[in-house]
């Protein structure tokens, strides 16, 4: 299973930067979430992934024992996931915000400063 | 002595605030401050006289063999009293010169910064600390230099100054590191009994090269010399104290301080005669062509500077001898002449020496200086001008037959200096005064006493050479010869062939001056050949690297963002693909990987179509529909290898993503292809490429074994430290609780951003 999903966060990230190269705004943001969750993924398999075995304690243990899935990337990604999805909105808003304002979403032509609007 | 030299980097510090606090028309008393390290420095004289050192150390970084070692010794000594006695009286004249001026806080405290850092420069007994105070001096002086900062010229010269000589320090930081590794020793005083190994090393010409290059650019010898004419934007107490007596000095000093180290030696008195003689020749004819006060005193300054180096080549005791009491004769009478030319810019508010005459009607006081100094410049019996320049043909002549030639060039040099001092000193005060002067007077007395006490001192050494004598130029001799000097200065030597050298030089100069008339057409012919200077070729490399830079620049930051991802990332590849490629053998230990079952491949297979349709779909609905596949699949992955929370994470976050994404859709542009295939295809390569590394990589990681310490620690003590069962969720809101808040606020930040653009009304232009 770990070499599907070596390939998995190999195409996530080649799908990623192919997005985040176009000139769209939107194709950009695409783009950025999914190398996020290529990144996301990287991180949850380098914590070695463990299936059925959740990081939980059970009802009448006091601490985790046995085999179990490691809590910190865990931990990590949750906080990368709500975080990006905070940048994500915010983009989003702010891409259409932009192409209302100067009518394009193409990179190359937001070149002037508004002074030049 | 460690205080004295600091002192003067505390008051420049303390100076601004100072005299905005004591805010009155007259800021004479801040001369105070040189005048009492001027008394410090001149009460060492008789312990210096008797051949005694002094010396004061403080380890600064000891590890690296740095301290703030003081030494003073006879060539020490005559700098440290240049330095603070011309300052004094710079310091006062400049209280009159510049009175009423808004940065005169800023300007006195730039000159204290300046005379620190000389005295640590002449002071300085680790090379290591003389480069630190050399640059010192550079930096300071390009302050003072560009003080007039509203001024383009002034600018202009002063960056110029500070290319040239900072080159320089570059070179002497280089000379000194090599010098410190050569003889494994970096006190100055030290280095002399090493003088023979050093010599004998095969790093010697490096050496060489590099204190040469340093001295050359700071004390203005040719092909580096045109900073200094330059340089005379700056206010005239600027150019009297830099440019006459103290920072065009410090390459000298360096020459002479290193003479017992480096030289003897034919590699460093060729060069040194050469530039020297070159120098002080090239110098000489152009001062007697220039009309501007400042720059007939700037080029014969050169031209002294170049007779220096020149003794110094030399390298006889007579030469020694010679250059020491010319440091001095130089200085009084050029500071001298420089205050002389501030006043008369002061009061007449033109240079141009032709128009100028007559000015002794108005302000005799500073005419008798000026005359005195032209005459010590001069060399005319009974000035000190006269003892130095028979030092000099007494030094040249004795060289047998190079001798003759060397004679012969120092005759040329003296005439054209005579002249150019008469053209300064005199011509202004003498002759008919023009009826738009007639109603100057004279200036407060703290301008012209400055000068007219280095005009007197000129010829009170003159008259008196026993007073410097022993107690000044012996220690000067000695501490560059190593050895007790047997002379005597004498004013009169007899009828010899010196005399009759001194005689025809002050008889063709005289001649000179009374032939030659300074006019615009010789100045304009004198200055044709200036496309080819040294000066025109330095502006023409500074045009062109300002234009390659620009060119660079342009190209690397060309405001495309997606070439600057196509650099990052191409380099990233490259430098990943390479250390893969050649550093690290792949394998995949199949052992420990866990079994594929058929759903999870299903789930696998979903995520990469809908990764697919993401990328190529030409339609926005489609794009953003299978990023939220993605998510979900992504989503149950988290399920199946027991991370719950992130499931629940990610399926509420993508859906979130999604409807917003939805929301704004048909405000959002058209979903247009708007790059060509052959960029398409060049992204594409780039980003396989990348995909591919970043998975051998994956592969790679994932053989290291990992440390659980920290895991552990969360495991064991989640329920014990933070009463939680779900250790995500302990570690999330109590372990690293206070990330958690502060995320927290980072969401709210982005929540309000998205609030308030949403709810943003356009103003009217924009709608439009």
């Amino acid at each position: 299973m770990e070499i599907l999903l070596v390939i998995l966060i190999g195409l996530l990230y080649a799908a990623g930067i192919y997005m985040i190269l176009r000139r769209s705004l939107v194709k950009l943001i695409i783009g950025l979430i999914l190398l996020g969750n290529g990144a996301n993924m990287l991180i949850f398999l380098l914590g070695k992934i463990v299936k059925g075995k959740p990081p939980i304690i059970e009802a009448t243990g006091k601490a985790l024992e046995g085999l179990y899935a490691d809590p910190i990337p865990q931990a990590l990604i949750l906080t990368a996931i709500v975080i990006s999805f905070g940048l994500q909105a915010f983009a989003i808003i702010l891409v259409k915000r932009a192409y209302k304002v100067i009518k394009t979403d193409d990179l190359d032509e937001m070149n002037a400063t508004d002074e030049d609007l | 002595m460690l205080l004295a030299v600091l002192s003067g980097f505390f008051v420049a510090l303390g100076l601004p605030l100072i005299i905005k606090v004591f805010k009155g028309p007259n800021t004479l008393w801040v001369s105070l401050f040189p005048l009492s390290l001027f008394i410090y420095f001149i009460s060492k004289l008789p312990a210096i006289k008797d051949g005694e050192t002094l010396s004061s150390s403080w380890a600064w970084v000891p590890s690296l063999g740095i301290g703030l070692d003081f030494y003073l010794d006879g060539l020490s000594l005559l700098f440290t009293l240049l330095i603070t006695g011309i300052g004094t009286l710079v310091f006062v004249y400049t209280s009159s010169y510049l009175k009423g001026h808004i940065y005169l806080d800023r300007f006195y405290a730039y000159l204290s910064l300046f005379m620190a850092s000389m005295l640590g420069l002449v002071l300085a007994d680790n090379i290591i600390t003389l480069f630190i105070f050399w640059e010192l001096t550079s930096i300071s002086s390009f302050f003072l230099i560009g003080f007039n900062n509203d001024n383009e010229a002034s600018r202009k010269s002063a960056l110029t100054a500070l290319s040239i000589t900072g080159l320089g320090g570059f070179f002497l930081l280089t000379g000194m590191v090599t010098l410190g590794y050569v003889a494994q020793e970096y006190q100055i005083s030290a280095l002399a009994t090493l003088s023979e190994e050093i010599q004998a090393n095969a790093l010697y010409p490096l050496i060489l090269v590099m204190v040469f290059v340093a001295a050359f650019t700071k004390s203005a010898q040719f092909p580096f010399h045109f900073w200094l004419p330059g340089a005379m934007k700056a206010p005239t107490p600027v150019s009297t104290y830099l440019h006459s007596a103290t920072m065009v000095k410090a390459g000298i000093y360096l020459l002479a301080r290193f003479t017992p180290i480096l030289g003897n030696h034919e590699w460093w008195n060729g060069p040194l005669i050469i530039v020297g003689s070159i120098t002080m020749v090239y110098a000489a004819i152009h001062a007697i062509f220039r009309l501007d006060l400042k720059a007939i005193l700037a080029y014969s300054t050169i031209s002294a500077l170049g007779i220096l180096v020149f003794l110094i080549g030399l390298g006889t005791d007579e030469a020694l001898l010679a250059a020491g009491v010319f440091i001095l004769v130089h200085a009084l009478y050029k500071a001298t002449l420089f205050l002389v030319t501030g006043i008369i810019d002061h009061e007449t508010g033109t240079r141009d020496v032709s128009k100028l005459s007559g000015l002794n009607k108005v302000m005799l006081p500073v005419g008798i200086a000026a005359i005195l100094a032209a005459i010590s410049n001069a060399g005319i019996p009974a000035s000190f001008g006269f003892i130095g320049k028979d030092l000099i043909y007494e030094a040249t002549l004795h060289l047998g037959n190079m001798g003759y030639v060397l004679t012969g060039l120092a005759v040329i040099t003296n005439v054209c200096l005579l002249f150019a001092g008469f053209l300064a000193g005199i011509k202004p005060f003498i002759g008919p005064l023009p009826p738009a002067f007639s109603k100057l007077h004279l200036p407060p007395a703290t301008m012209w006493v400055p000068p007219l006490i280095l005009a007197s001192l000129g010829m009170v050494f003159g008259l008196f050479p026993m007073v410097v004598d022993t107690a000044l130029i012996k220690p000067i001799v000695s501490s560059m010869t190593l050895g007790t000097p047997t002379f005597e200065l004498k004013i009169w030597h007899g009828f010899n062939i010196v005399l009759l050298l001194s005689l025809l030089t002050i008889g063709s100069g005289i001649a000179l001056y009374f032939i030659l008339k300074p006019s615009e057409v010789l100045f304009a012919k004198a200055t044709r050949f200036e496309k080819l200077s040294p000066e025109s070729a330095v502006n023409q490399f500074a045009k062109g690297f300002v234009s390659f830079s620009s060119k660079w620049t342009n190209f690397f930051q060309n405001g495309y963002l997606r070439y600057y991802l196509i650099t990052i990332l191409s380099f990233l590849s490259l430098l990943l693909g390479y250390r893969l490629f050649y550093g690290v053998e792949i394998y995949v230990d199949t052992s420990t990987l866990s079994d594929i079952t058929l759903y999870e491949a299903v789930i696998v297979l979903i995520m990469a179509a809908a990764i697919f349709f993401t990328v190529f779909s030409k339609s926005r609905l489609t794009a953003v529909a299978s990023m939220g596949v993605v998510g979900y699949c992504f989503c149950l992955i988290f399920l199946f290898y027991s991370a719950p929370d992130l499931a629940m994470t990610q399926f509420s976050i993508d859906t979130l993503t999604v409807i917003l994404f939805v929301l704004v859709l048909y405000n959002l542009p058209k979903y247009l292809t708007l790059s060509d295939t052959r960029d398409r295809i060049r992204d594409g390569l780039l980003s396989l490429i990348f995909g591919a590394l970043i998975s051998i990589l994956t592969l790679e990681v994932m053989n290291e074994t990992v440390t659980k310490d920290i895991t552990s620690y969360y495991a064991e003590n989640a329920y014990i430290l933070g009463k939680g069962k779900n250790v995500v969720n302990v570690i999330l809101v109590d372990f690293r609780g206070f990330d958690t808040m502060v995320e927290i606020t980072v969401l709210a930040i982005a929540a309000l951003g998205v609030f308030s653009l949403l709810k943003l009304r356009l103003k009217s232009i924009e709608k439009e």
